[in-house]
């Protein structure tokens, strides 16, 4: 059985509730009926925030009833993954070690998005700490993909993609740290965002690895995912790793015209592995810019396979540090079977961490370790600027990039659980971005003769998230 | 460039990141380690003898360093709604278990 729904456009919305024909109240009350009922089957949202909703809900036609100007996001429906803090509802991060644990104050992003008016409906589902790449390392329980529930809806911000897919949120948030927003925005077919690392701010986003983390939206098309991200992107004084650089009009470049500009093709992310229908979905969506006037080159990133290797020490490294936090001592998770401090420490981390998040702390505290730190971690650092600057001399002779998101179409729950490494090759296309920084948007391409979505990822260079979307919305549009 | 990782240092990895693991996990991230860790190797690969780490991507966007804000003191969390959250406090400091042997 098929879950999906398209939601309506932020534009189609925005009239109805500019005019009274839709009621932001009304509109709340019926994404809470749609939940009620469908999300049983998807798991999707963890926790709702109904009396919050709804009270924004109202203020909202409050300023409607008076003919008042709307701010961009008015009324709309929105879910945020559960690694982001929303003062006073829960905030799990797909952990145990956080089951009860209410924040005391809002992510910079969920300000930002309410400020705008939107109407938060919950937290949504996803891989412990954003770790993985199916949503099955949740200890709340998987994910299913909308389009075909024996299927995971990739990961680590499952949640995010499928509530867009199955219209159980208008929009959504998710964070990416090696491909964690764009693999499972093109498992469930919507539209996912990479922003430049530090395009947004993190403040309040619960912490894997800080170099690479970004948060981004997700939609159900291109030009309301560059609405959401010019409604959360821009310099924010709680976050000193966010970058003060104006912020464009990104809705904007969604209208002008793709003719005229370069399109690399880098023939690395078409070798061994790709799915034989990916490859003709997205050769087709190349073809579709080719024929509205951009230019198609080849261009070279060869160090391309030594990404997953470098992503996996860095990530790891720095997620061993930041996880060092959940202490039992703070908040969140303290076991009862503690004689000392020591003792409580270990027990509380390990029965309150699942296996996946253990076996990242430990080849990240491996990597860090006396001994192998020249070896891996200052290595895969090493490396990474070599990606990072195959990326810059590419984009020195074109505009954009564009590759498939992921290997394969959705896989089934349970396909690659056993062996974490065969997991990892989930993200073999996404995770060279993270590394090096860059932007990029993943834009459902076409599906696979089963209807399993096929996602097109578009990379430009930092700070050029118009131009990504200019060119996602050529793909997008010629469908 | 990898020596094979034993149980025993697995054990004491996680002695390092203050995990407890049970001896079956213990087993298993000896083999999955082993696994990462081979695959990894690869990149010996590539001679990185010229190359500066790179720690994050900042410097590669021409934005210039912003200055360091003011080190004015400013509101911040409410201290009741913080220690609330504590699994165990007397509403001013945060409780833990015996830290000195006698």
């Amino acid at each position: 059985m098929k879950y999906t729904e398209k939601p309506k456009t932020l534009k189609q919305l925005r009239v109805e509730i500019e005019t009274g024909t839709t009621k932001a109240t009304d509109l709340a009350k019926s994404y809470y009926e749609r939940i009620e009922r469908i999300n049983p089957a998807l798991n999707v949202y963890l926790h709702l925030s109904k009396d919050r909703a709804i009270e924004q809900a109202a203020r909202v036609d409050a300023i409607a009833a008076q003919g008042d100007p709307l701010p961009a996001m008015a009324g709309i429906p929105v879910g945020i993954k559960d690694v982001m803090v929303v003062c006073g509802i829960p905030s799990t991060a797909g952990s145990r070690i956080l089951k009860d644990y209410l924040p005391p104050y809002d992510a910079t992003v969920v300000a930002r998005l309410e400020a705008a008016g939107a109407v938060l409906l919950g937290k949504l589902n996803c891989d412990e700490f954003a770790m993985g790449s199916s949503n099955e390392n949740s200890a709340y329980g998987p994910v299913r993909n909308p389009v075909d529930p024996e299927r995971v809806p990739g990961g680590s911000s499952g949640g995010s993609a499928a509530a867009v897919a199955a219209n159980l949120a208008v929009a959504t948030l998710g964070s990416d740290t090696g491909g964690s927003i764009r693999q499972p925005a093109s498992f469930c077919g919507v539209v996912g965002v990479l922003p430049t690392w530090g395009r947004v701010s993190r403040y309040g986003l619960i912490a894997f690895a800080s170099s690479l983390d970004r948060i981004g939206p997700f939609a159900g098309n291109v030009r309301d995912a560059a609405t959401i991200l010019g409604v959360i992107a821009g310099f924010d004084p709680n976050d000193a790793t966010s970058v003060d650089a104006p912020v464009d009009d990104y809705a904007a470049e969604c209208d002008k015209p793709v003719e005229g500009m370069r399109i690399g093709v880098p023939a690395e992310y078409f070798g061994e592995g790709l799915d034989a229908e990916v490859r003709s979905a997205i050769e087709a969506g190349i073809a579709k810019l080719k024929a509205a006037g951009c230019t198609i080159k080849p261009v070279s990133l060869p160090n391309t396979k030594y990404a997953i290797p470098a992503y996996y020490l860095v990530a790891t490294a720095e997620a061993s540090a930041n996880l060092a936090r959940f202490d039992g001592v703070r908040y969140g998770y303290r076991s009862p079977s503690s004689e000392n401090l020591a003792g409580m420490y270990r027990h509380s981390r390990d029965e309150g961490f699942g296996a996946e998040v253990k076996r990242r702390i430990l080849l990240g505290t491996y990597a860090l370790s006396a001994g192998y730190y020249d070896a891996y971690y200052l290595k895969a650092q090493q490396v990474r600027r070599l990606l990072a600057e195959e990326f810059q001399r590419a984009f020195a002779e074109v505009d954009a990039i564009v590759t498939p998101t992921a290997p394969t179409p959705a896989f089934k729950l349970g396909e690659k659980t056993g062996n974490p490494l065969s997991m990892y090759l989930a993200d073999i296309y996404t995770v060279t971005a993270s590394l090096a920084g860059i932007c990029g948007v993943t834009v459902p391409c076409r599906t696979t003769k089963a209807g399993l979505p096929v996602g097109m990822q578009v990379l430009a260079s930092h700070l050029r998230e118009g131009t990504a979307f200019r060119v996602a919305c050529a793909v997008e549009t010629v469908e | 460039m990898a020596d094979e990782v034993t149980v025993e240092v697995v054990e004491r990895v996680a002695e390092l990141a203050n995990l407890q693991l049970t001896p079956e996990e213990s087993v298993a991230m000896v083999r999955d380690l082993n696994s990462i860790l081979e695959y990894v190797a690869q990149l010996s690969e590539l001679d990185t003898s010229q190359v500066e780490p790179l720690a994050q991507v900042t410097e590669l966007m021409q934005i210039g360093n912003r200055p360091l804000r003011e080190d004015a003191v400013v509101p911040s969390l409410d201290r009741g709604t913080v220690m609330n959250q504590a699994p165990e406090t007397d509403g001013a400091f945060f409780k833990v278990p015996k830290v000195i042997e006698r």
